[in-house]
């Protein structure tokens, strides 16, 4: 498995670990059976993202991915935050691996998560308009165990 | 960075003395075995030498062992060689749902092919059921084929007594014994064994040359069609040097074999009773008694085995992981699944595969480091957080 230098660099000194005790939205992803869970923690003052914390059970590339997301929108507002693509994500990383581009989706999908969690939270929305906001999607669109099943 | 090899079932580093004998038939003995002047002679003749020998060593005749290019070769000649050769008197075939891959595969292509592929169940320590044997036996079972020792867990099967079930219904029983030449005594009548596979790279020989025993009498097609080499059962000009190296290894690994696997079981029990004291949630995957010596299958709850594979490199350490993500499919080892692991634990496998090269000292480096990682992995795991939120 060729990892990048950034991957590397990430799973081997992975930003932000940890959780949030009074976390204003908590995401989580994926499932055991994947190999990979995701769980997001996010600070939201005034609409705008102040701290991140992660939690990842995977292989390199999924940490690597949960890590670099978290630096990415810390400090974003939430609208900015939710247009963070895994393609981004993958390009901040230099490249992932091909077998590996599917373990990206899970820090776009456990910060929509977390977002979403935090506008349940802030009751100011029906869950059809922060479904819809937070472009939440049947868990794992691309998890290929859901592909052969 | 110096490597600290503990892969030694993945492959294992060449014996100085190995490379030694090999150079000159890579050097000056260049000769083309079949040639007729004396050059070709004296390749010839080491061939033969080692033939000889391997012979001597599985009580067998030199007339039944065949060079191949390893393993997965030695296998796919067994199985399609057999079932192509037989399938007049019928086209089931048995093995085990742990076989390497080599085996799997070449049974999934005959299966495409029309024969018919039973197999058989392991139990929670990996032994295939020896009563489910007898009772998937058919009329038109042709072949017989289970792994002498399992690569991922280090589980020996009982051979002799599958050979005997084989044989008690006159069929032919095939090993992969890829894992079990250079490390245990084979002895292919009292085993009951008809034909096996070997691979010099797993005893300190070089790559890309393996051995196949067939008991002579046995009808099997040729893989690989050409020249008259190998009694016309294997064309290809004779890759001489490997032989060589082949023999010398195998030489120098049933030489103190007790001593040395007993060497490589203390390390592999010390591996084991420290890392039973120093980390909690784990378990031993595999056979406890009926296990090779160098083999250590463990798995680490709530962590995925890639990311602990990728934080042993960094420190230089050589291992392995049943994990979907280092199997480069999506689902992790088939063979931990076969045990009955649920998919998580064995995403969270590490295999460390202890060889003739490896000290105590390089043991407790890797103990204390993956003492360090695993904790560091688990802290940041959800699962573990989970876990440890529902034991309060």
């Amino acid at each position: 498995m060729d990892y990048s230098e950034k991957v590397i660099d990430h799973y081997t000194h992975p930003r932000n670990v940890g959780e949030i005790e009074d976390a204003s939205g908590i995401g989580k992803v994926g499932n055991p059976v994947c190999g990979d869970i995701m769980k997001i923690y996010i600070k939201v003052e005034d609409n705008i993202i102040t701290d991140v914390k992660f939690k990842t059970f995977g292989c390199g590339a999924a940490i690597a991915t949960s890590s670099i997301s978290t630096e990415l929108i810390k400090g974003l507002t939430l609208e900015k935050a939710l247009e963070l693509k895994n393609g981004d994500v993958v390009d901040k990383l230099d490249g992932l691996p091909p077998v590996k581009i599917h373990c990206s989706l899970l820090a776009e999908e456990a910060i929509h998560e977390a977002i979403a969690d935090y506008y349940r939270k802030e009751g100011k929305m029906t869950e059809e308009e922060i479904v819809k906001k937070c472009n939440l999607k049947p868990h794992h669109d691309a998890c290929p165990h859901k592909i052969k099943e | 960075m110096k490597n600290i090899y503990f892969d030694n079932a993945a492959t294992t580093r060449i014996d100085d003395k190995v490379l030694e004998k090999m150079l000159p038939y890579l050097k000056e003995n260049y000769g083309n075995a079949s040639a007729i002047y004396k050059l070709g002679k004296e390749s010839h003749k080491a061939i033969e030498e080692v033939r000889n020998f391997i012979a001597e060593t599985f009580n067998c005749n030199k007339d039944e062992i065949y060079f191949t290019s390893g393993g997965s070769e030695s296998d796919n000649t067994a199985l399609k060689g057999i079932a192509y050769a037989n399938k007049d008197k019928g086209k089931h075939i048995i093995t085990s749902k742990i076989e390497h891959p080599a085996i799997l595969e070449t049974c999934k292509q005959l299966s495409k092919d029309g024969f018919d592929i039973t197999y058989l169940n392991v139990d929670e320590n990996g032994i295939v059921d020896l009563e489910e044997l007898k009772s998937s036996i058919r009329e038109d079972t042709i072949l017989i084929s289970v792994m002498f020792a399992n690569n991922e867990i280090g589980t020996i099967e009982p051979i002799k007594e599958i050979g005997k079930i084989a044989h008690e219904h006159g069929i032919i029983f095939h090993t992969d014994a890829v894992q079990a030449v250079g490390t245990i005594k084979i002895d292919v009548e009292k085993m009951n064994i008809d034909s096996f596979s070997a691979s010099a790279h797993k005893f300190h020989g070089p790559k890309g040359i393996g051995i196949l025993y067939m008991k002579k009498g046995i009808k099997f097609n040729p893989l690989i069609a050409g020249g008259h080499q190998e009694k016309s059962k294997r064309a290809g000009t004779e890759n001489v040097a490997s032989i060589v190296g082949l023999g010398e290894a195998l030489k120098i690994a049933y030489e103190n074999l007790e001593e040395k696997n007993k060497k490589i079981k203390e390390l592999r029990d010390y591996y084991f009773k420290e890392v039973e004291k120093r980390i909690p949630y784990i378990k031993m995957n595999g056979d406890l008694k009926n296990r090779l010596p160098g083999n250590a299958n463990i798995s680490f709850r709530f962590i995925e085995g890639e990311g602990l594979l990728l934080n042993l490199d960094n420190i230089g350490i050589c291992a392995s992981s049943g994990s979907a993500c280092t199997s480069g499919s999506l689902d992790p080892s088939h063979v931990l699944l076969a045990i009955g692991l649920p998919h998580e634990i064995a995403h969270g496998s590490l295999r460390i595969s202890i060889g003739k090269y490896n000290t105590k000292e390089e043991v407790d480096y890797l103990i204390d480091n993956l003492v360090e990682i695993v904790e560091r992995l688990r802290n940041m795991s959800p699962l573990y957080e989970e876990f440890l939120e529902e034991e309060k």
